[in-house]
Parts: C-alpha cells; sequence; structure tokens
C-alpha cells in the first residue's frame, strides 16, 4: 500500500513539475542558508574550543619579577585552575623570536640590548572551561606583584566568541525564517495540486477510501520535496565548504583553524527536519482543502 | 454496514427530511427497502430523488428524522467510520465519475484498493469483473476514450467489484442510449440475482418497463405512491 501511494506522490509530482521544481529550489536555497550558518557556527565552535584546550597565559614580569622569579612562581602555581608555569628567560625569548622571523633576521640583529622581558608560559588545567572564567583567572595572576602584563589572546578569542555568538542567533533566526518560508511554499504547491486533483480525492471519497488513503500521497509528496530540496542544498553546501576550505588550507587561517563539514547526525538532522517541514505543509493545505 | 438479518431492512427512514438552507428538498419520509429488493425511485427532476440518495451513501445527513442502513445510523457515527460504510455500497452516476487520468483497470481498482485489498489479489478481481460487464478488451484505455455507453460499463464494474450488498444508481442511463442502457441495465439485474439490493433513481419511466421490483414515487420532496412495477404501469396506462 506504501508503493502505492508513492507512486501516486510521484506521479503529482510529475504532473506539476515545474511547480515542484521551484518549491524544491526554495528548499533548497532555505537548507543552504541554514547548514551554511550552521557549518560557520560550528566551526567558530570548534577553534574556540581548539583555543580552550591549548590555552596558554603569557604573564611578562617587570624587574621585581625577574628578581623573585622562585616565589614568582609559587604564587602562580597556587592560583587555582593552574596547571604549570614555566620560566622563558628573555634570552630565549630572543633566540625563539629570531627563529620565527629568520626572513627578517636583519631587523633584530641591529638590537643594543634584548627589548623582551622575562616571562612566564602559564599553562592551564583543562577542565578550566568558560571564558568568564578564564578572564578572571587572567585577573587575578595580573594582580601577583612582579608581573607587568597578561597575554592571552585576548582580542581576536575575544572576537572569535562575539562572531560565534552572532552566528548562533543568525543561524536561529534563518532557521525560523527558512521554516515558514518552506511550509508556505509547501503548502502552496500542495493546495494547488489539490485543486487539480479534486475531481479525484471527492471520487475516492464515494468508493469508501479512507482520509489516511486520500492524504497520505500528498504527506509524501511533501516529504519527497522536503528530502529533495535538503539534499540539493546540503550538495551545494559541500561544494562551497571544499572551495572554501581548499583556499584556508593554504591561507593564513590554516594555523588556527582545522575546518570541518557537517556530522553525519547534523546531515541526517537537517534532511529530517526538512521533510517534517514539507509533510507539515502538506497538512496545513490538506486541513483548509479537504475538510468535508 | 452490519450483517443484520434477513427480517432487517437493509434501507429504513423514519420520518426524514432534508434541507438545503431554506429549500426543503424531502419531506417526513417514511419507508422500508428489504434485503435484496428491486428499487426505482421515480419522479420529475427537482423531485429530490437524487437527494434521497445521498443520504444512502452517507452523502448527506438527515435533517430531521432517522436513516438506517442494514440497521446502522450513519449520523450516529464518528466520521472515520463512514468510508466502511461506503465501501459496503456501490454507486453509479448518470455523469459516470471516473477519474480520467486513470485507466479503467485503475479506476476499478480504486476500490480495492481504497478498502485495503490484497495487492496481488486485486488485478484478478478488477479482470473478472471487467468481462463481466464486457470490457476486459478495454483495461487499458483511459476514461475519455470511450464511449457513454462503455464508460457507464466502467462505472458499474467499479460499483460491483467490491461485491457490495447495495448498489445505488443516479440516473444510470440518463446519457446512454437505448442499446447502451439495456446493457447496464441488464448488468444491475444480473448483480440484483446474485444477491444485491438495488436502488435506481431515475426520471426515465421508460426504463422501468419489464423490470418487475417496486417503484417510490417522489413528488417535491414527498413520497407519493409506493407501487410495484406492474400497478405502475397499469396506472399509467389507464
Amino acid at each position: 500500500m506504501i508503493a502505492w501511494h508513492i507512486r501516486r506522490a510521484f506521479e503529482d509530482l510529475v504532473a506539476n513539475r515545474f511547480i515542484s521544481a521551484l518549491t524544491v529550489v526554495t528548499i533548497a536555497l532555505s537548507i543552504l542558508m541554514v547548514s551554511l550558518a550552521i557549518l560557520i557556527a560550528v566551526n567558530t565552535d570548534i577553534a574556540l574550543q581548539e583555543w580552550k584546550q591549548n590555552t596558554r597565559i603569557m604573564a611578562y614580569l617587570n624587574a621585581d619579577g625577574t628578581a623573585t622569579a622562585p616565589e614568582l612562581v609559587r604564587s602562580i602555581l597556587a592560583v587555582e585552575g593552574v596547571d604549570s608555569a614555566r620560566f622563558i628567560p628573555r634570552e630565549d625569548a630572543l633566540a625563539e623570536l629570531k627563529a620565527r622571523m629568520s626572513h627578517h633576521a636583519s631587523l633584530l640583529e641591529n638590537l643594543d640590548e634584548n627589548p623582551l622581558p622575562d616571562a612566564f608560559e602559564i599553562r592551564l588545567r583543562t577542565d578550566e572551561d568558560g571564558w568568564e572564567r578564564i578572564e578572571s583567572l587572567a585577573g587575578r595572576l595580573r594582580s601577583l606583584p612582579g608581573i607587568e602584563e597578561i597575554e592571552y589572546g585576548q582580542q581576536w578569542v575575544g572576537a572569535l566568541r562575539d562572531v560565534a555568538h552572532l552566528l548562533r542567533v543568525a543561524s536561529v533566526g534563518m532557521t525560523g525564517l527558512f521554516f515558514i518560508a518552506a511550509l508556505s511554499i509547501v503548502a502552496n504547491t500542495i493546495r494547488l495540486v489539490v485543486y487539480s486533483r479534486k475531481e479525484e480525492v471527492d471520487i475516492m471519497r464515494l468508493v469508501g477510501a479512507s482520509e489516511v488513503f486520500i492524504r497520505a500521497p500528498f504527506y509524501i509528496s511533501g516529504s519527497i520535496q522536503g528530502l529533495v530540496g535538503a539534499a540539493i542544498g546540503i550538495a551545494a553546501l559541500f561544494a562551497v565548504f571544499n572551495a572554501l576550505a581548499v583556499r584556508a588550507a593554504f591561507g593564513v587561517m590554516a594555523e588556527f583553524i582545522q575546518f570541518r563539514f557537517l556530522s553525519p547526525w547534523v546531515l541526517t538532522a537537517i534532511i529530517a527536519a526538512s521533510m517534517v517541514v514539507g509533510a507539515l505543509g502538506a497538512h496545513l493545505s490538506l486541513r483548509r482543502k479537504l475538510s468535508v | 454496514m452490519t450483517d443484520g438479518d434477513a427480517e432487517t431492512p437493509i434501507i429504513r427512514l423514519v420520518h426524514v427530511q432534508h434541507a438545503y438552507g431554506r429549500h426543503q428538498a424531502l419531506t417526513d419520509l417514511t419507508f422500508d427497502i428489504a434485503k435484496n429488493e428491486w428499487v426505482f425511485i421515480a419522479g420529475p427532476s427537482g423531485a429530490g430523488k437524487s437527494t434521497l440518495l445521498k443520504l444512502f451513501y452517507f452523502g448527506a445527513q438527515a435533517t430531521a428524522g432517522e436513516v438506517l442502513i442494514d440497521g446502522v445510523n450513519p449520523a450516529r457515527l464518528p466520521p472515520r467510520r463512514i468510508p466502511l460504510l461506503r465501501r459496503t455500497c456501490g454507486m453509479i452516476f448518470q455523469d459516470y465519475k471516473l477519474i480520467p487520468g486513470r485507466s479503467v483497470s485503475e479506476n476499478v481498482a480504486l476500490v480495492l484498493e481504497a478498502a485495503g485489498y490484497r495487492r496481488r489479489l486485486i488485478p484478478q478481481k478488477v479482470r473478472a469483473v471487467l468481462r463481466l460487464v464486457g470490457m476486459e478488451a478495454h483495461a487499458n484505455s483511459l476514461p475519455p476514450q470511450l464511449s457513454g455507453g462503455e464508460q457507464q460499463r466502467v462505472a458499474v464494474a467499479r460499483a460491483l467489484v467490491g461485491d457490495p450488498k447495495l448498489i445505488l444508481a443516479d440516473e444510470p442511463t440518463g446519457s446512454l442510449d437505448e442499446v447502451s442502457a439495456r446493457a447496464v441495465l441488464e448488468l444491475l439485474r444480473a448483480a440484483h440475482i446474485r444477491g444485491a439490493t438495488v436502488v435506481i433513481a431515475t426520471h426515465d419511466k421508460g426504463l422501468i418497463r419489464d423490470t418487475g421490483g417496486r417503484v417510490l414515487i417522489l413528488d417535491r420532496g414527498r413520497l407519493t405512491r409506493s407501487v410495484h412495477v406492474e400497478k405502475y404501469y397499469d396506472r399509467m396506462a389507464h
């Protein structure tokens, strides 16, 4: 019986191929935009998580700090959340800088004296998640005597956090818009199909067809439109992702972020949601048009 | 429809009325139709014949009184049970009501598919009934490719395929030539001989001749007479 309903649904789609194609394209565009927002939000979240897992705070020392480094390291380790602290003498820091800037070594060779301060590289415990806790921990370290300055990439991480938040809000908003747009267009498409099959539906009723029997092909038709739209949208997203990821792999972002595509679970959820939206659109249309 | 006992009329109307807004279509109808009866509902256009038939196939509900189909009052049933009742009726209309985009066999099979028959049993049952009405050769034709008489034979096949207890025909020969009309009537008579109750609404007095059975005569929504066909013609002759 299911096969019969599916065949009828496909017949409807073929018979109304133009409007069905338009619906599928609209759903595909909606899915593309929503899943793109989700993809960016997911990757931004991953970048933030990775940064958190490798969080290190650089504490630059003043003259007092250099003098009291053995005592200072004990104070640093006593701060809750700190895992380890490694002293980096200013000479080592300059050598590392020279190694990193080997192409511009001439700039550093003419220095009269080492401009870099001594520093501690402080690593946090991995269970220390939460941006606010890291900020408060950095504040406590900054207040220790002998520490001149604290640096933990607060500017770009802060910006990334804001972007992630914005994307989350945007993806929720876009999902809502997609939901309404897709629902509306599927409902209108099914309404047209119902109009075109009104006589048939009346006859089916006369011969004793149940409402489930009459409505099933319309629901299946809506779900198929949702499925095909989602598949096309995700395929387009994958193409966009590949193009961007390949560029990023050779770009400046490669050092910071390992781009990832949406997980199979998320993709399945998007496809299922799109099919549900298709069926729901059919339901809205049928509720108005097939009521006795 | 239940398997009521033989004495239970297949149709019972008790003081039934039906109105379309202010227009009173049927007024105070009380009569029975027994199982395996052959009944004509006659009367001029607008007498209420089609409305009465609608009450029998649950296409309309009485605005007053009680309609019992094989002991069941459809007005007291939840709407989801109505399709189950309709499956026990075979219906034939003047305008055939065939789905134009589906083949003859698909139109006939629809009844069985809607009733949830096993799919592998459907083709042989459809073939058998199309053979019965002489339309087996047209199984793959679309209704618009057939003549009026052929389309009505398909409609009869569709009405018969579910082995209904009750066959309701609304002006079944209204748009057919005499030969086709006789052929359709013969098919209905054969179904009646096999045990079905047949109720035919018609304003064609010629159709009623030589068929036996009973005639219910409606006039402006009222039942004016209920007589045997022979008496109906005797009276017309005098």
